[in-house]
Parts: C-alpha cells; sequence; structure tokens
C-alpha cells in the first residue's frame, strides 16, 4: 500500500509549531515588555555577540527558525489549498511553501556560519 | 416571553420537489421544550408529512442531529429558549445527501467505519476456558472517552475538510479507531495504521478543531486525530529512515 510522505512534513510542522510556541513568548516577554518597562536590565550589544558566538546558541536559533519556517510552510500551504480551495495548484504551491522554507533554512545556516 | 416561535424547516420531498424547500411553521413556545420538542409538535399536530429521524430525546442514540440556524447540534439537547429570538431555521446536517426533509444518507460514513475495523482485533482468541480478558481501571480510562462516540455525525457536519474532500475517513471514524488502538485487549493497531496513515486518512485533517467543538459526548475527535498523527510518523519514521525499519 502505497503510505503518505506527509509525516515527515508534519513532524516538521509540529516541531516548529511547538518551538515557536516556546520559544517566542519568552522572547517577546523579555525584549519587548520586561526590558523596555525596565523590569530586567536590557543586555548591551556586546552581551548579545557572546550569547550569539557560543556554537550552542547558533545550533538553537537554526533550529528554531528553519523549524519555524516549515511550521508556515505547512500551514500556509493549506490555507491556500483548502482556505482559497486551490486543488489544481497542489503542486506548485507546496514547491513554493517548502522552498521557501528550504532556501530560508539554507540562508539562515549559511548566515550562522558565517557570522564572527 | 412569546406565546409562539417560528420554525423555518428545510424540506425536501424527491417527489414533490426538485430541490430544498423551506417551510415554516408556528408552534408554541415553552421554555422546557427542546428544538426536537417543537418538531415533534409539527409532526403531531401540524403537518404530519415531515420527517426526520429521532428516538431517545436523551442524547443518547445520536439519531436526531440537525443545523439549527446553521450549527450543528443534537435537537434533544438545544433548548428553545437558548437560541436567538426571532424564527429558528432548522436544516438537515451539512456535508450529506440528503434523503428527505431532514433525513440525510449515512451510507459513506458506514462503509469508511467498516474500513477501520472498528471491534476488538485478535489475532487469537483464547478458549472460552481461560476466562475473560481482564483489563484494569486505568486500562479503561485510556480508550474510554472515545468510546462515548454516539455516531451522531455532527463532528462530519462541522468539519469543513470532510466537505472539500469528502473521501477524508473523518473524525468520529477516526476516534473509533483510537477506542480500539488503545484498548488492551486489542492487537489491529498495525492494520488500521495501514488504512489511517495513508492522505484520506489522518494527513486530511488540518486541525481545524470544530469537530471536537460540537461533540455532544465530548469525545475530543481532534486530539484522536492529532495523538494518531504523532503515532503514525513514529511509526513512518521507523519504517522510512531507521535502516533498520520493518520495511
Amino acid at each position: 500500500m502505497r503510505r503518505s510522505q506527509e509525516p515527515g512534513l508534519w513532524a516538521l510542522f509540529s516541531a516548529g509549531g511547538m518551538l515557536a510556541a516556546l520559544v517566542l513568548p519568552v522572547l517577546v516577554a523579555v525584549l519587548w515588555i520586561a526590558a523596555p518597562l525596565g523590569w530586567v536590565e536590557l543586555p548591551t550589544h556586546a552581551n548579545l555577540r557572546a550569547l550569539i558566538g557560543h556554537p550552542l546558541t547558533r545550533l538553537v536559533l537554526f533550529a528554531v527558525v528553519s523549524l519555524a519556517l516549515f511550521h508556515w510552510a505547512h500551514r500556509f500551504r493549506y490555507t491556500l489549498y483548502d482556505g482559497l480551495q486551490l486543488y489544481h495548484l497542489n503542486q506548485l504551491i507546496a514547491i513554493i511553501t517548502y522552498g521557501t522554507a528550504t532556501v530560508g533554512t539554507m540562508v539562515t545556516g549559511y548566515a550562522l556560519v558565517v557570522f564572527p | 416571553m412569546p406565546d409562539t416561535v417560528t420554525l423555518e424547516v428545510q424540506r425536501y420531498r424527491p417527489e414533490e420537489e426538485t430541490g430544498p424547500a423551506w417551510q415554516r411553521y408556528e408552534v408554541p413556545f415553552r421554555p422546557e421544550w427542546m428544538v426536537l420538542d417543537a418538531l415533534n409538535y409539527i409532526k403531531d399536530h401540524l403537518d404530519g408529512t415531515l420527517s426526520y429521524r429521532w428516538a431517545c430525546r436523551m442524547g443518547v442514540c445520536g439519531s436526531c442531529g440537525m443545523l439549527v440556524n446553521g450549527e450543528p447540534v443534537l435537537t434533544c439537547a438545544t433548548y428553545l429558549e437558548e437560541l436567538p429570538h426571532g424564527s429558528i431555521r432548522v436544516e438537515p446536517l451539512r456535508g450529506f445527501p440528503v434523503i428527505r426533509d431532514l433525513i440525510f444518507d449515512l451510507t459513506d460514513f458506514l462503509n469508511k467505519l467498516k474500513r477501520v475495523s472498528p471491534w476488538l482485533v485478535r489475532k487469537k482468541e483464547q478458549p472460552v476456558a481461560d476466562g475473560e480478558y481482564r483489563q484494569t481501571p486505568d486500562q479503561l480510562a485510556e480508550y474510554k472517552q472515545y468510546s462515548m462516540c454516539i455516531n451522531c455525525m455532527l463532528c462530519y457536519s462541522a468539519c469543513p475538510i470532510y466537505e472539500l474532500e469528502p473521501e477524508f475517513i473523518g473524525p468520529a471514524a477516526i476516534a473509533l479507531a483510537q477506542r480500539y488502538n488503545h484498548d488492551s485487549r486489542d492487537e489491529g493497531v498495525q492494520a488500521r495504521m495501514d488504512v489511517l496513515s495513508q492522505h484520506d486518512g489522518i494527513w486530511a485533517c488540518t486541525f481545524v478543531g470544530e469537530c471536537s467543538a460540537v461533540c455532544p459526548t465530548n469525545v475530543d475527535p481532534a486530539a484522536a486525530i492529532q495523538r494518531y498523527k504523532l503515532s503514525a510518523t513514529l511509526d513512518w519514521v521507523k519504517s522510512t529512515v531507521l535502516p533498520w525499519g520493518k520495511r
């Protein structure tokens, strides 16, 4: 029996959704709410440079950005497919959405590798 | 408080009408009445030709599901009083072929239900002399929620995917597959996985969640499907990605 290839895409989608849900609210709360209101001290440029200099930080950033892109791709694909009912464009939509996520992943990977 | 309420009921009598038509009925308004009581009043006093399904009047049989003001509900569990004043629209559940008036055709669901083997599958039955298959309360709790499904079809009617992709096997059938998958006495997990891991199985679902919102018995089919997606993904990883996989 033909098996659907969807599990792989869904795994990326759900991993991205979960990571984004865990990480982004914390970043928003700290950097955009707590810091401007003076509840916590805003990290300096040098702090952030040092933080991103660590390989583990880059790995986490890579995972968050790339998986969040695949989460977007999957959701946007089905928004177009079911929401606008573009069934005849299924393949094109899939190529554009997952393609964008793939390109975004590669750009992120490249940027994190070459960043001094 | 008004003395009467107007029900706009969708009629379809294939021998008289070529398509659905609306008919208005004025029925007494009583605060203790459900929409089904109003329909029964119409049937008994105003128009004996109105056709609809009902049986238990207490949310157990699952046969009186209809669209009331566009929402899929059990008419035996929806008070007239809860609905906005003015006329109340009653239609057959969305997404199914209508046979007559408020009665729709369930054949598609019944065929799909059969495909997921909604019964205890045993490779080998133990002899009667060995006694019953025992189960702990914890093992019962694993699947009990899914066993509350009364096949009322509200979840199919609420599911936008079922309307768009009629081949989708649908929320209740998947929840019922999970009812047996999580039963400690069952051995049919793989057979069901082969059916449900296809696109028209779980993967057509995009987690809209309306099925769980309308479910009158809190089966939560949306959660059943997402749980199944995780199992199917792990199964897929085992069989496709890992070189020592089973296929």
